[in-house]
């Protein structure tokens, strides 16, 4: 595979089949479901086209996708698939077992609403659900950082430090089927970053053992240990992996939570996703107006940057939260908003849950505006709501 | 170089001597599965990738640290052996090593759960050997009906009541679904006609693309017979037509054993604590089953 530098125009989708295919991955067990096809579809190409020699399944399932990747990971090659939503779900009893078993398989999940009612926009209720699986959970905001995303995902996955799947979010059609331009590497670039996968087992005849086999409560817990010690591992791995891709590629994701205008602002926005581009621009709006607004863009979701996000909070200029989610964890408010309430305990600091988005409904940048003139009510101490519906029917904000 | 190498037809002499399932694992006394595996594995040899969904198997032949196994070994959920291996042979065949992948489930795993991604695995035909130890229920987790139980059975979900007298459907010819698929091969096989057993796997073995191997598997606990029995009744199965041994190849049937006396189901029945509620109609009931079954697989009355 010789494939040159070139600038694409591409939808999140492609993005994410082409980052496999600069990847190298040698296996890909996948199966179709809207807003993912365009990954299978674009995969099959290379195929067919000769481009890769890659294994391409085409199972009848996303568990069996999830399966026949764990099996191939398992014998000591770079697997990739891809899913969103149902198929997420349906695969959900597989991604503890590639967690488990130490497997660096790397899975795009395009978010998308899970039923009922069935809906194929953008929700984070499919990856959301996911959180124990024990797979590093990524999210992201354009196109060209669902192909570097990619390369990263291996490297970072792959590292012996860490060893576990990693998957990230992309969202349904806002990114999966729009098109931006990206950036892609050629492959000899991305084999220098990213060298073939040299597993440390697999299964080999010539050294035989048993992989994942039935196991009596003498052992488990170490292993639960392990896993769980080689998430707090993937911190100090995805900084270090961020950093070496800006010295590489000269783009720079900045680890695993990404500031805007932070350094003075007295209400802050943390964000998953593609909004936080609309977050920018009513950022700047904001600023060209006297308000000391700022934004926060988590990139990772598991590990969750704990400290990082209680580092913003020592600096004392910030005196109210907002937590923007794209689901809801019913009774309780958003996952993310629990997540940074649980890092900033002990703080004695507003924090406002926004939900928004829900079932792919577009937030634009009224909604956001509305949560930064909400922050600014509760910094003045003139309204106190923890969670807050956006632009919701019957609902005051 | 080693008889298997030298291309002798395999059989009981020449058998080898290798042992890639090994003593010491906790099968109940008198379970066909090691039995079953053991003899295959002495054929498939030690180039080979098992694989277990959740079964007996997994838990008598690989309780951690204790390990039967001599070769590659995995294990990952239940419903999965199909994907499972066709990810493994894919990842292997990429890499360019010649392997053979092995899938071991059980008659739960292959009839019921784990139906479709055998389905998908047969259909895309993955060089792949795909074996069904068939023990007819859920044995592993205590003795429940599955889609293979046989018509009259009492399991432990289909008990012997006041009301009804154990499972009130028939056993589902999975065999006959795997020819559908026009495999390269499928093979029924039974433990009592070990010879047509081991020339099965000598001849799967050579073969490329999906295989299917069904062998009835007596299970003295969960059939409740004495643990002595399990090769007469193994035997008694096919001789009684409740279990028929053939060859098909792209699903045309090349090669099928006919008893040489038929005998009554009842014959085989007897002795099996499953059946002991059986009034004098459900045993007829089965008799016409497998009168049924005989007929489409020979194509005459018995």
């Amino acid at each position: 595979m010789n494939l040159k530098a070139r600038k694409m125009v591409a939808t999140g989708d492609h993005a994410a089949a082409y980052g496999a295919l600069l990847a190298n991955v040698d296996v890909v067990a996948a199966y179709p479901i809207t807003p993912q096809t365009l990954i299978v579809e674009d995969f099959a190409t290379f195929v067919d086209d000769g481009i890769t020699d890659a294994e391409f399944i085409m199972v009848e399932s996303e568990h069996s996708a999830m399966s026949a990747c764990i099996g191939a990971a398992a014998a000591g090659s770079r697997t990739f698939t891809a899913t969103s939503s149902q198929g997420l779900a349906l695969m959900h009893e597989m991604l503890p077992i590639a967690s488990g078993l130490h497997l660096p398989i790397v899975m795009p999940v395009v978010n998308r609403t899970v039923a009922a009612p069935i809906g194929i926009w953008c929700e984070y209720n499919d990856i959301m659900p996911q959180r124990d699986s024990g797979w590093i959970i990524g999210f992201i905001e354009d196109n060209q950082e669902v192909l570097d995303m990619v390369l990263m995902g291996y490297k970072i996955a792959e590292h012996h430090d860490v060893l576990l799947p990693f998957m990230f979010g992309l969202d349904a059609f806002i990114l999966s089927h729009t098109v931006e331009p990206v950036e892609a590497p050629s492959s000899d670039e991305v084999m220098k970053f990213l060298p073939s996968y040299k597993p440390i087992a697999s299964l080999d005849p010539d050294k035989p053992m048993a992989i994942g086999t039935f196991t009596p409560p003498e052992y488990i817990q170490e292993e639960r240990y392990q896993t769980d010690k080689c998430m707090r591992n993937a911190k100090r791995i995805i900084k270090n992996v961020t950093k070496e891709f800006a010295d590489v590629f000269g783009r720079n994701y900045h680890g695993l939570i990404e500031e805007y205008k932070t350094d003075d602002a007295d209400v802050i926005l943390i964000t998953l996703g593609t909004v936080t581009g609309t977050a920018r621009d009513v950022v700047d709006e904001l600023r060209g107006r006297g308000i000391k607004a700022g934004l926060v863009k988590l990139r990772f979701f598991r590990p969750f940057p704990v400290e990082e996000v209680r580092m913003l909070i020592e600096r004392e200029n910030i005196k109210a939260i907002g937590v923007y989610d794209r689901s809801v964890s019913y009774g309780v408010g958003g996952p993310l908003y629990i997540e940074v309430k649980n890092s900033l305990y002990g703080y004695d600091l507003p924090i406002i849950n926004f939900l928004a988005g829900i079932g792919g409904r577009d937030v634009v940048k009224g909604d956001v505006e509305k949560m930064y003139k909400i922050l600014q009510d509760v910094k003045d101490g003139k309204t106190r709501k923890d969670i807050v519906w956006i632009n919701t029917r019957g609902v005051k904000e | 170089m080693d008889k298997y190498e030298r291309g002798e037809r395999m059989n009981l002499k020449n058998l080898p001597d290798d042992e890639y399932f090994t003593p010491g694992h906790t099968a109940c006394p008198g379970c066909a599965a090691p039995i079953i595996v053991r003899n295959m594995m002495k054929i498939l040899g030690k180039d080979t990738v098992i694989y277990t969904p959740a079964n007996c198997l997994l838990v008598f032949g690989g309780t951690y640290p204790y390990i039967a196994w001599k070769v590659p070994y995995f294990h990952e959920a239940f419903e999965n052996t199909g994907s499972s291996i066709s990810g493994a042979a894919r990842a292997l065949k990429k890499q360019g090593k010649k392997v053979t992948v092995v899938g071991i489930a059980g008659d739960g795993g292959t009839y019921d759960i784990g139906i479709q991604a055998l389905s998908g695995a047969a259909e895309r035909n993955e060089d792949v050997i795909y074996v069904c130890y068939d023990n007819e229920a859920y044995m592993n987790t205590g003795i429940q009906r599955s889609g293979s139980t046989p018509y009259g059975a009492e399991t432990t979900t289909t008990p012997a009541g006041k009301k009804i007298l154990g499972k009130l459907r028939h056993k589902k010819d999975m065999a006959e679904i795997m020819r559908a698929h026009d495999i390269p091969y499928v093979a029924t096989a039974s433990i009592s006609h070990i010879a047509d057993f081991l020339k099965k796997v000598e001849k799967m073995k050579n073969i490329e693309g999906f295989r299917y191997f069904h062998v009835l598997s007596p299970c003295p606990t969960g059939w409740r017979y004495d643990p002595s029995k399990t090769v007469e009744i193994a035997r008694k199965a096919v001789d009684s037509g409740m279990w028929t041994l053939y060859e098909a190849e792209y699903g045309e049937i090349t090669n099928i054993y006919k008893p040489k006396k038929k005998i009554p189901v009842e014959e085989y029945i007897r002795g099996q604590g499953r059946f002991r509620h059986m009034t004098p109609e459900m045993i007829e009931e089965l008799q016409r089953w497998v009168d049924r079954k005989w007929e489409r697989l020979y194509g005459e009355k018995p």
